[in-house]
């Protein structure tokens, strides 16, 4: 059974330009390592220093895994997991 | 080049105004491929600071929730400067992720809150290379009839 995940544009470039991709995992750490597995250097964009990266946004089932968890946080089969980019920048 | 109706100009450069000296910031959606900038979305900028911006996570869910149902893509993305020009920061380029988007850049540090004059400019921003574009404004279309009263 799988995971569906949500792939950004500027991520495409990983998954052969699919805007979802399958994945399993027990969390979102595990689900990280299946899609580098599949989809090799992805998980450089979305971890540095092992965590998730400050302007990477990752929702599982809508709710920001940064207040469920973090990497930790526990997936089941038919969640749905969606990463955005930050929309950020400064003067 | 992008091309902007009036009436998606003149909002944006309104709401720069509004927010200084804050930064403002928002996209314009369109039809995903069309590069057509037809729906003007002004977002909250969750840093409320005026030399950051960042949406809000959750709206930012909405937001391309709300966009893929449509079959929209961000065309443009804007925000603002309030105390330099209007060229994308070290910081704007590292965080561009939207490689087919019109990045707009308006400085309020002329005019501030007031009608003053605003910098107004794009660029495409792809792999950390800043290009400079042309900006064309056209007249809002398909403005509604109304009996003159004049």
């Amino acid at each position: 059974m799988a995971i569906e995940v949500r792939i950004p544009t500027i991520l495409r470039t990983y998954t052969g330009g699919a805007k979802a991709v399958e994945a399993t995992g027990g969390s979102l750490s595990e689900l990280i390592d299946d899609l580098e597995g599949n989809h090799p250097g992805i998980k450089g964009r979305l971890i540095e220093n092992g965590d998730l990266r400050r302007f990477v946004n990752v929702y599982v089932n809508d709710e920001d895994v940064r207040f469920i968890g973090g990497l930790e946080a526990s997936l089941s089969d038919g969640d749905q997991v969606v990463v955005l980019p930050a929309v950020a920048g400064g003067a | 080049m992008l091309t902007l109706a009036q009436e998606t100009y003149d909002a944006i450069v309104a709401h720069a105004r509004r927010d200084h000296p804050d930064e403002a910031c928002g996209v314009v959606a369109g039809p995903e491929g069309s590069d057509r900038a037809e729906r003007f979305i002004p977002m909250v900028n969750a840093a409320g600071s005026p030399t950051f911006y960042e949406f809000d996570s959750t709206e930012l869910l909405a937001l391309y929730k709300d966009m893929d149902a449509r079959d929209e893509e961000p065309v443009v993305v804007y925000h603002s400067h309030t105390a330099t020009e209007a060229y994308p920061s070290r910081t704007d380029i590292g965080l561009a992720s939207e490689p087919n988007a019109h990045y707009v850049l308006v400085s309020t540090r002329d005019g501030g809150n007031s009608d003053g004059p605003v910098e107004f400019r794009s660029y495409r921003i792809v792999d950390g290379v800043v290009t400079e574009e042309d900006v064309t404004i056209t007249p809002t279309a398909e403005t509604p009839t109304r009996a003159s009263t004049d």
